[in-house]
């Protein structure tokens, strides 16, 4: 599904990644960790075109993401949900309607997706609050309805960058269960996260893989995880 | 990105699709605001312009083409003196048709201002014929030479003379109308075009959101186009009508001794301020279209 062949990046200073290559093959299911800094973030930007690579190529279903106009990175982004780390909403929208943002941006019928956005909205504990605005929402509230933004559109491929940061331990299995459910129909998932237990809960559910970044390398985490 | 497809858009698009951008009530009022005025003045110009063209019409026409030679003499003379004036203006280049005014012809001239049954024989009238020019014209000069130097006491009264300068500047007065017109339309686009950055500008963070959930840059710029093109619309109708109704009470032809021919609308005439609104929201679409392209090429 996405791919990075000896990606190098950096943000002017040092290199933050150096020769990073990694597969995320079609229904895999990965994790990425490393120190706060090390650019987890940044490979996650990578994967979905928001940064574009000082060497070495990203591919997304097939298509090399340098070669793509702002137009065809729109269009693949509408297969890749992403939750991202600082929630990126349009604070003058609602919940919902930050929730619906990707279908209404790809020209669809919002109206259609009313059963969908109630029993994801349910799922992830934000039924009472889809007439708030953002800025109204606590830190896991915010987390919760970027998650369920990210899988509105039944997304091919599934990014969250810590999405279990602010909630608490029942909640964080939660919201692993809907990603272990996405997995399993097949979606491909990655979670960015610091949570060894989250890592750990979901190792009991499905075929995970650990990567670790440090120093600017990607490592497949050992069994200790 | 072709332009049909973003005015259909525009036309039958999700009446929604502009709250991705969040609204700003001051801008949003003073854009249109400013249309408005330029509606209004719009609706100004094109009347002057109109006005300024039938009165550059009906004075090119209506006394465009005769001019007329008057003889004073003693009463004796004049009948010879008539026929050298007829046979030369008859030889001469550019003269269509000529005739001699005869005493009714006279009569129903003066009786404006002298009242019915006056008895012209008693006055020392001038002989006059009436003189109608071909398109080519001829030349006033060269003739009133040869009229001074054949019939001693005959003027050609040029008409020319005065009606060219008139038509001068009626044409000159069209002109500027179309002028202020064509600024009035610059303008709007400059206007539009100065609200569609800012409001780019302070929706970056907007835009990049919607990048991030898979918009294309038509889908964002939309949003801006139908705002831009609406506000406009809205102000440039309200403008529009009020200048209509201004001009609509505006004293009639009749009543302005005739010298303007009077700034208003006549009949179909009434549709062209009607269109005003339209062609500005067309300017708005285009500007803003043209903006929001440019910015969303800029904003990474
Ligand atoms: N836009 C930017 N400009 C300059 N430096 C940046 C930028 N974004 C991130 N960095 C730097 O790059 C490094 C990696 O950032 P990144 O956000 O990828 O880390 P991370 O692994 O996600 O960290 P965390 O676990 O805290 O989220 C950090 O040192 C950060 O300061
Ligand atoms: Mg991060």
């Amino acid at each position: 599904m996405i791919e990075l062949e000896n990606v190098a990046y950096s943000y002017g200073g040092g290199a933050l990644l150096s020769d990073v290559s990694v597969s995320l093959g079609a229904g895999s299911f990965h994790f990425l960790t490393g120190p706060s800094g090390a650019g987890k973030t940044t490979l996650l930007k990578l994967c979905y075109g928001a940064l574009t690579p000082a060497s070495g190529r990203v591919t997304a279903f097939g298509e090399d993401m340098s070669s793509l106009e702002r137009d065809g990175i729109a269009l693949l982004r509408r297969r890749i949900g992403v939750v991202h780390q600082d929630c990126q909403f349009l604070d003058h929208l609602n919940v919902s309607e930050n929730i619906l943002l990707p279908l209404a941006a790809a020209g669809r019928q919002t109206s259609d997706a009313a059963e969908d956005l109630q029993e994801l909205m349910a799922w992830v504990g934000l039924g009472h609050r889809e007439g708030a605005l953002p800025p109204e929402l606590s830190g896991g509230e915010r987390q919760r309805a970027a998650l369920a933004r990210a899988v509105i559109m039944s997304p091919d491929v599934v990014l969250a960058d810590e999405p279990t940061g602010n909630v608490d331990w029942e909640m964080s299995q939660r919201l692993l269960h809907l990603l272990v459910e996405l997995n399993r129909m097949g979606k491909t998932v990655l979670i960015a996260t610091h949570d060894l237990s989250l890592i750990r809960a979901a190792k009991a559910q499905v075929q995970a893989r650990v990567l670790r970044i440090a120093n600017g390398q990607l490592q497949l985490a050992g069994a200790d995880l | 990105m072709s332009l049909p497809e973003d005015i259909l858009m525009l036309v039958r698009g999700d009446t929604r699709s502009d709250q991705v951008v969040p609204p700003s009530e001051f801008t949003a009022r003073l854009t249109v605001f400013a249309a408005a005025a330029m509606g209004f003045l719009a609706v100004f110009a094109l009347a002057l312009t109109l006005a300024a063209d039938r009165l550059a019409d009906s004075w090119g026409d209506g006394l465009a083409r005769t001019s007329t030679v008057r003889i004073s003499a003693p009463a004796a003379q004049m009948p010879a003196l008539q026929a050298t004036a007829l046979s030369i203006l008859e030889t001469t280049a550019g003269v269509e048709a000529v005739r001699a005014l005869n005493a009714e012809d006279q009569q129903a001239l003066l009786e404006p201002w002298f009242g019915a049954g006056l008895d012209l024989t008693t006055l020392p009238l001038p002989g006059l014929i009436e003189i109608t020019e071909a398109t080519s014209g001829f030349d006033a000069q060269g003739l009133q030479l040869r009229l001074e130097a054949e019939v001693p006491g005959a003027v050609l009264d040029d008409h020319n003379q005065w009606r060219a300068p008139l038509v001068a500047s009626a044409q000159r007065l069209r002109s500027v109308g179309w002028f202020s017109a064509l600024l009035l339309g610059l303008t709007a686009a400059a206007m539009v075009t100065l609200a569609a950055n800012a409001s780019l500008a302070a929706n970056a963070q907007v835009i990049r959101v919607l990048r991030l959930v898979g918009a294309t840059d038509r889908y964002i710029a939309q949003a801006f186009i139908r705002r831009f093109t609406l506000r406009v619309l809205l102000g440039a109708f309200g403008g529009a009508a009020v200048a209509m109704v201004f001009v609509r009470v505006l004293p009639p032809a009749a009543d302005m001794a005739g010298f303007l021919s009077g700034i208003g609308f006549e009949g179909a005439e009434w549709l062209l301020p009607a269109i005003i609104p339209l062609l500005m929201a067309a300017v708005a679409f285009l500007a803003t279209r043209y903006a929001a392209h440019r910015a969303l090429r800029e904003i990474a």
